[in-house]
């Protein structure tokens, strides 16, 4: 072998080695992305949970809600939130139990199936209208979800809808809720409470 | 008078300027009588089906698309076909401003750009999937497979594993949840355990070779193998881990099952074992003798132990062979070779998967789920009818 040749053999092998090196010790952080500011977070961070995290200041009145709901909801939900043609969102039947299972011909709505208030505000606020998603104002947001947990006959006429008012209101389906235990850890000990 | 299209009139002069007559035609997709007689087309950057393969997804509402599992073979879904469902259209990103933004119960939050996310280490696995809303429970006799369940298909995806992420950032081990959001004007959310992020879930930017279609998300997307497939949110912008799930309106008033207990599952994410047979179907028409039956088989849970078809509705079952390769989480190709008399035959099929559970029968499902279920996870047995004549329908049967 010329000592060109080895030359490249030995190359060869130093380049093999460093690969081996490299497979063998991944680092724990690659140093790779950057920092997020806090403003950069607040800016995309828009989720509401159940206990109200995440809520905005502002304030909303069933009144107020009415009169948004007539302009820019009616059209795809109908005039009291129940005819659609879209989702229905008001109505409390079934009074007792939850037999959607057994009855075909109960529509489910915010009064009778959503679990948690503050996802009402979450939804409305990140995704409605559909032909100007994002567009209502936190006010306009608390008003509506004012306005059809009024009509959902589970706030007062006279109720106002702000951060500390709206995780207080407790919706009649969420014991019957069950996560599934195959994907969540320890939800098998969890039955609906009564 | 007779409308004919711009389009069309522009590449027929095109043609017959450039080629010639005869390979004018060719080009419209009419043959030459003989085609070793007629200098064939040049090449081009940008390969396209044969004019004369027509198949197409269907689509509904304009928010949804199905796979028309009935023409495919194999186990890849082309990905100009993969199924679709959007819940506020497709956006259009520039992948030179995207960024991902990881934060909450973690030591750093971060955000990366696309090319941050490619410069990790990568990974591709073959993966199928699926939404959970995939049965056409009012189907009748003229239904394809692809308009039955047609809301599955099977991708090489390829991306970086989000464990890689979740350790680059410091997630907290007291996280449990991480919040998934999309950039689309739904802004789509979900919830997802941590443990999924240490099991199999990745941030794909890749599907069969290519970078994924803006319809599956372009430039990345969440992708969690042989989970429901709203919960693999296409156009990720965000993840905030947490203690707790976030409650969103698709995983309580929406992809949630209720039972004849008077209780509602919710966090089902994964998809049960199902199969599907793509051929003979409706509406193809076939002859006495040899046919080659065969179809598609999946699972959540992991791979396909064994396929079941039954040559009379049910009554027996006869294991299938399974095409290799068998993989997990991956679509499987099942067939199975039988000699028709041309009596009415029912032929159906059942998938096994590596836990032990078997597809249910439709009265299984309707005792649990009962009639007024919504169509989220149901994987009922499903048959077709082979009729005298040779035309094949799907086996009806209205839900309830």
């Amino acid at each position: 072998m010329g000592l060109t040749a080895r030359m490249a053999a030995c190359a060869a092998l130093i380049v093999a080695a460093a690969i081996v090196v490299a497979e063998a010790q991944a680092p724990a952080r690659f140093g790779f992305g950057r920092p997020a500011t806090p403003e950069e977070i607040k800016a995309r961070d828009i989720d509401i949970m159940p206990d109200g995290t995440g809520l905005p200041p502002g304030r909303g009145t069933v009144s107020d809600g009415s009169a948004l709901y007539a302009g820019k909801c009616a059209r795809c939900h109908g005039p009291t939130g129940r005819e659609g043609p879209n989702d229905v969102l008001v109505g409390r039947e079934p009074r007792e139990g939850f037999p959607f299972s057994a009855n075909p011909k109960l529509r489910k709505s915010i009064g009778n199936y959503w679990p948690y208030a503050s996802t009402v505000f979450d939804y409305v606020r990140r995704a409605m209208p559909p032909d100007a998603p994002g567009s209502l104002t936190d006010d306009e947001v608390y008003a509506l979800v004012a306005f059809l947990l009024h009509q959902n006959e589970l706030i007062a006429a006279d109720a106002v809808m702000d951060a500390k008012t709206l995780p207080q209101v407790k919706m009649p389906a969420e014991r019957y809720f069950v996560p599934d235990p195959r994907t969540v850890p320890g939800a098998a000990a969890k039955k609906p409470q009564e | 008078m007779k409308k004919v299209s711009r389009r069309k009139v522009l590449a027929t002069a095109a043609g017959a300027v450039a080629l010639g007559p005869a390979a004018a035609a060719a080009a419209a997709g009419q043959a030459a009588p003989d085609p070793t007689k007629v200098r064939g087309k040049p090449v081009r950057p940008v390969g396209q089906r044969s004019p004369y393969e027509k198949t197409q997804r269907w689509t509904r509402f304009g928010t949804s698309t199905g796979t028309p599992h009935e023409d495919l073979y194999g186990i890849i879904t082309p990905s100009d076909l993969h199924f679709e469902r959007h819940h506020g259209g497709v956006p259009d990103i520039d992948p030179a401003t995207y960024t991902l933004l990881i934060h909450g119960m973690v030591e750093r939050p971060t955000i990366f750009t696309l090319a941050d996310l490619k410069r990790f280490p990568s990974t591709s696995r073959i993966q199928f999937l699926e939404c959970s809303g995939n049965l056409g429970r009012t189907a009748g006799p003229e239904t394809t497979p692809g308009q039955l369940a047609g809301l599955t298909s099977c991708s090489e995806w390829t991306g970086v594993p989000l464990a890689t992420l979740f350790r680059e950032v410091g997630a907290s081990p007291k996280a449990t949840w991480f919040l998934a959001e999309g950039s689309d004007a739904a802004v789509m959310t979900r919830s997802v355990p941590v443990s999924k992020a240490y099991d199999d879930a990745i941030i794909a930017y890749g599907q069969n070779g290519e970078a994924i279609r803006p319809e599956q998300g372009y430039p990345a997307r969440l992708f969690l193998p042989g989970w429901e497939g709203n919960a693999s949110v296409k156009w990720l912008r965000r993840i905030e881990l947490s203690d707790r799930p976030f409650m969103t309106r698709e995983e309580t008033s929406k992809y949630t099952e209720t039972f004849m207990d008077d209780t509602a599952r919710m966090f089902s994410l994964v998809m049960d074992a199902r199969s599907l047979i793509t051929y003979p179907t409706y509406p193809k028409r076939v002859e006495r003798g040899w046919i080659e039956m065969h179809g598609i088989a999946w699972s959540g849970n992991g791979r396909i132990t064994r396929v079941d078809v039954s040559l009379d509705g049910g009554a027996t079952w006869t294991a299938a062979t399974l095409q290799d390769p068998v993989l997990p989480k991956a679509h499987t190709r099942f067939r199975h070779l039988f000699n028709w008399s041309g009596a009415e035959t029912v032929i159906m099929s059942r998938a096994v998967d590596e836990s032990g559970y078997m597809q249910p029968t439709r009265a299984e499902l309707l005792n649990a789920r009962g009639p007024g279920t919504q169509g989220y996870h149901l994987n009922p047995i499903t048959g077709w009818v082979i009729r005298p004549d040779g035309v094949v329908v799907y086996k009806e049967e209205p839900w309830g």
